[in-house]
């Protein structure tokens, strides 16, 4: 048996299956401390199933969290950036394209020094250790300890980033590095801001995760448990502490493969509707569609493959304003069961708007019985016309797809959505994020240079291909539902014999979960 | 004369991406340079040619080499200054402004880098209306204007210098240094006078780029299909909307090879589409059959925004739409025909203009 939590920014989701079976699902507010809440609800799954806690084999939790703060600008470490180029990238420096305000929190504490490679694997410039010792020294003097290092074409060559790791280690015991070619692919800018951002969370990945585990000891839970990554594959604990960057986007794969578990679908588009924001997204053979382009993070581009998914700013806690009649993007979120008008509140949302339609009984339904009919009518119009466009969008052609309906605020979801061949609602629709994170995939790598003297490129493929599933399957993975996920080659011209190296991902179904 | 602002460039880039056909470099580089030498110089004077002295003097600025190189070794901006100062000392005249070479993703936008770093302006020009691999693939050398002389620097602060009998042998040498460079050099080349752009330059291509770049995004924000708005604005036909399933890319001779492989959906499924690149894309093959080549333009267009991606974006399982438009009237002349011609790239194909192909 399974238990798989969600950690949103407004609910802790958790649910727990036996193989597919939900045996029991709970929905309980995110607190400020999120290893409460996570217990709140582990609690209550238990209690609700009566199992015994030695039958759970594992939990897997799903958290925004780490988004959220890059987001909301919370809890992030200032962080340093030593990048090697010289005297090449000066006028892109660091953080060049952050938005203002995050680079002010992070303190903008950017430096350039000699080294980096060329495409060939040539040094740019001469590594020079003891410029890298003084900037180190001035990082350590600045009151820093989270240190982020790129340098030039690192994912051929990572030498001068590990060589100004260990400087800086001397400098400054006990920093906190990451190394830009242990998170990211080429495109400079793209890989050492992820590094950046994953050097800002690592305090709050550690706490947050030793939280995750706190939880779990106070119900004497012994099973392993792993944190989602962007890709729907797991991480063990340790992993996300160093790594918390990778869980980016685990919320929307979640939600979409949650949908696609609990609806049977693999082809279809899922709408999952919160407190705050819609978003959709297109499942295709049952995976997220991912985006093409660079996505951003709270205003920061990152070259991560994430889920092509498209938010707007409706939810359950949408305020609605009837003169001129306007829905979203303001909200009242979390606060909804204090402030809707059916929660005993003096604020207009779209849940009230619901209610008085007559289609959900929730909260005090008396509370919106003097509203004016032809309004709520309107709101409800306008609900799923925002819906059905934002579907549009999403769409490949114009054909007809079935759309899945989930999340916390489904209930908005009220009539029929043009463009869509059916709307289902599956049941325990609020928690697909949870399900999700309960039923994520084990992957396999493999990230090896191939000679390309010996080997046809076609046949060098097929064995990075064959590697990477046979980790996946080494990892837990069933055989049969392990599939390849994501290829990328970048050619080494330095390397005699048209060297190249191949980067696979495989992922499969874990073994009898 | 109007003024670049900081907003402008966003439109250009976009644009210039979709004339950019895959090549120029990522549109993303060049507009970050552009903007923060904007922000720290303010903004830049775009001129037509018809407000300047026939006498000015303009020199083109423009990156050379493999795009995929410059989103990883970022320029150091002093190269780009470098070289063209270096001509214009060589030459021994004051440049009055620059343009760009090509209407390419990193090359539509460098000039205004240079413009607004030197306080001179830019001029609303090109010399292609679309992006080409090769230095003499212009309409300059179908009309008689030199690439030489040719100045390249690299981050080091190394500048050649080179005057030579023909384009085709500026594009010769500089190839292979730019090699040496780490297949990225910045280059300044075939300056003339405002008389001689007036016959030789395709004109408002900084405009046409705006326009079409704002057509997107208009499209986008009315939630309108943007791949349909794009080919509109371009007067483009669409060849094909799938998932890419192979890509295969070297580095060769500093340039970005290879082929990008897709699989139909929607009303193409069951068809397979071969792309082939040599920085920009070369050549469309739907079921082996040629669907547009050079000189004409194809564009692959991210399936739902209608981002234009390039050839170093490209990567297995996106979503993809790819459309074919008409290039600049210029290039079906002869003398230009003969530069751009597909037999030029090694496709022994006669050349079919793409609306013979698609048009009613």
């Amino acid at each position: 048996m399974r238990i798989g939590i969600d950690v949103g920014g407004t609910n802790t989701d958790a649910v727990l299956m036996d193989g597919a079976a939900v045996l029991s699902a709970t929905k309980t507010p995110t607190t400020a401390n999120v290893s409460e809440g996570i217990a709140t609800a582990l609690r209550r799954v238990i209690a609700d199933s009566g199992i015994d806690t030695a039958a759970i084999d594992g939990v897997m939790i799903g958290t925004t969290h780490f988004t959220n703060a890059v987001v909301e600008r919370k809890h992030l470490t200032p962080t340093a950036c030593i990048r090697l180029g010289l005297p090449a990238t000066v006028c892109l420096p660091p953080m060049v394209d952050w938005p203002d305000d995050l680079r002010e929190i992070v303190g903008g504490n950017a430096h350039l020094a000699h080294g980096g490679h060329e495409f060939d694997g040539r040094e740019i410039s001469a590594y020079q250790p003891e410029e890298v010792r003084a900037i180190a020294g001035k990082i350590r003097d600045a009151g820093l300890t989270a240190v982020a290092i790129s340098s030039v074409f690192s994912p051929v060559n990572a030498t001068f980033e590990e060589q100004s790791a260990e400087i800086v280690r001397e400098v400054i015991p006990g920093a906190n590095i990451t190394l830009s070619s242990e998170i990211g692919r080429i495109g400079l800018l793209e890989r050492e801001n992820a590094a950046i951002m994953n050097s800002c969370l690592r305090q709050l990945a550690a706490r947050t995760v030793d939280g995750f585990k706190a939880a779990l000891d106070e119900l004497a839970i012994d099973a392993p448990f792993y944190i989602s990554q962007n890709d729907g594959t797991l991480m063990n604990a340790d992993f996300a502490k160093e790594y918390p960057v990778l869980t980016f986007a685990s919320g929307p794969t979640n939600s979409m493969r949650g949908a696609a578990f609990l609806s049977g679908l693999k082809d279809a588009i899922v709408v999952d509707v919160g407190g705050t924001t819609t978003d959709i997204g297109v499942l295709q053979h049952g995976f997220p569609r991912v985006a093409a382009l660079a996505v951003d993070i709270g205003g920061v581009r990152t070259n991560f493959r994430m889920p092509d998914t498209y938010s707007i700013g409706l939810g359950g806690g949408s305020i609605i304003s009837p003169h001129p009649l306007k829905v979203g993007p303001q909200s009242v979120g979390y606060e909804l069961t204090e402030k809707a008008l059916v929660f005993g509140g003096d604020i207009l949302t779209a849940t009230d708007v619901i209610v008085a339609g007559g289609s959900e009984d929730i909260g005090d339904k008396s509370a919106v019985a003097d509203l004016n009919a032809e309004m709520v009518a309107a709101a409800q119009a306008r609900i799923m016309e925002m819906i059905a466009i934002a579907v549009d969008r999403m769409k490949t052609s114009a054909t007809p797809v079935p759309v899945i309906v989930v999340g916390g605020g489904s209930i908005l979801v009220t009539g029929a959505i043009e463009g869509a061949s059916e709307i289902i609602k599956p049941q325990h629709f609020p928690v697909a994020n949870a399900i999700g994170a309960a039923i994520a995939q084990v992957g396999g790598e493999c990230d090896r240079i191939f000679s390309l003297a010996e080997l046809s490129r076609e046949q060098a493929l097929e064995q990075a291909k064959a590697e990477a599933s046979e980790r996946a399957f080494n990892a837990g993975a069933a055989a049969a539902s392990i599939e390849i996920v994501d290829v990328e080659e970048v050619p080494l011209a330095y390397l005699p014999g048209n060297a190249t190296r191949i980067m696979v991902k495989a992922v499969g179904d874990l073994l009898g979960g | 004369m109007r003024l670049l602002y900081e907003e402008n460039i966003e439109d250009i880039a976009l644009g210039a991406a979709v004339l950019g056909t895959g090549g120029g470099g990522d549109p993303y580089v060049g507009k970050l340079m552009a903007r923060e030498a904007i922000r720290q110089y303010g903004p830049v004077e775009l001129y037509s040619l018809d407000e300047l002295d026939d006498d000015d003097l303009i020199v083109p600025a423009a990156g050379m080499g493999a795009p995929i190189v410059i989103v990883e070794k970022l320029p150091a901006g002093d190269d780009m200054i470098r070289a063209f100062e270096a001509l214009g000392k060589y030459s021994g005249r004051q440049p009055r402004g620059t343009m760009s070479i090509e209407a390419g993703g990193l090359n539509s936008v460098m000039p205004i880098y240079v413009a607004a770093r030197l306080r001179i302006p830019m001029v609303d020009c090109d010399g292609m209306g679309r992006a080409f691999p090769e230095i003499q693939m212009t309409i300059f050398t179908a009309h008689g204007i030199t690439a030489s002389p040719f100045a390249m620097s690299d981050e080091r602060g190394n500048v050649l210098l080179m005057d030579t009998v023909s384009n085709a042998w500026v594009e010769t040498f500089a190839r292979s240094c730019v090699v040496h460079m780490g297949a990225e050099g910045m280059i300044a080349l075939y300056s003339a006078t405002v008389k001689e752009l007036k016959a030789a330059a395709i004109h408002g291509t900084i405009t046409l780029a705006e326009d079409i770049g704002k057509t997107v995004r208009r499209a986008r924000r009315s939630e309108t299909n943007p791949v349909d708005a794009v080919r509109r604005a371009v007067g483009g036909f669409l060849l094909f909307r799938g998932k890419i399933t192979d890509v295969d890319r070297r580095i060769e001779g500093g340039w970005n090879r290879g082929d990008a492989r897709m699989a139909g959906t929607g009303a193409f499924a069951g068809q397979r589409l071969q792309l082939d690149f040599q920085n920009e894309h070369l050549a469309a093959r739907i079921d082996g059959a040629f669907a547009a080549t050079v000189p004409d333009l194809i564009a692959v267009l991210d399936s739902e925004t209608g981002e234009p991606i390039t050839t170093e974006a490209l990567r297995y399982g996106m979503r993809v739409a790819v459309i074919a438009f008409p290039c600049a009237p210029q290039w079906r002349e002869p003398a230009a025909l003969k530069l751009a011609h597909p037999r030029y790239f090694g496709y022994d194909v006669e050349y079919v203009p793409v609306e013979e192909r698609f048009g009613a």
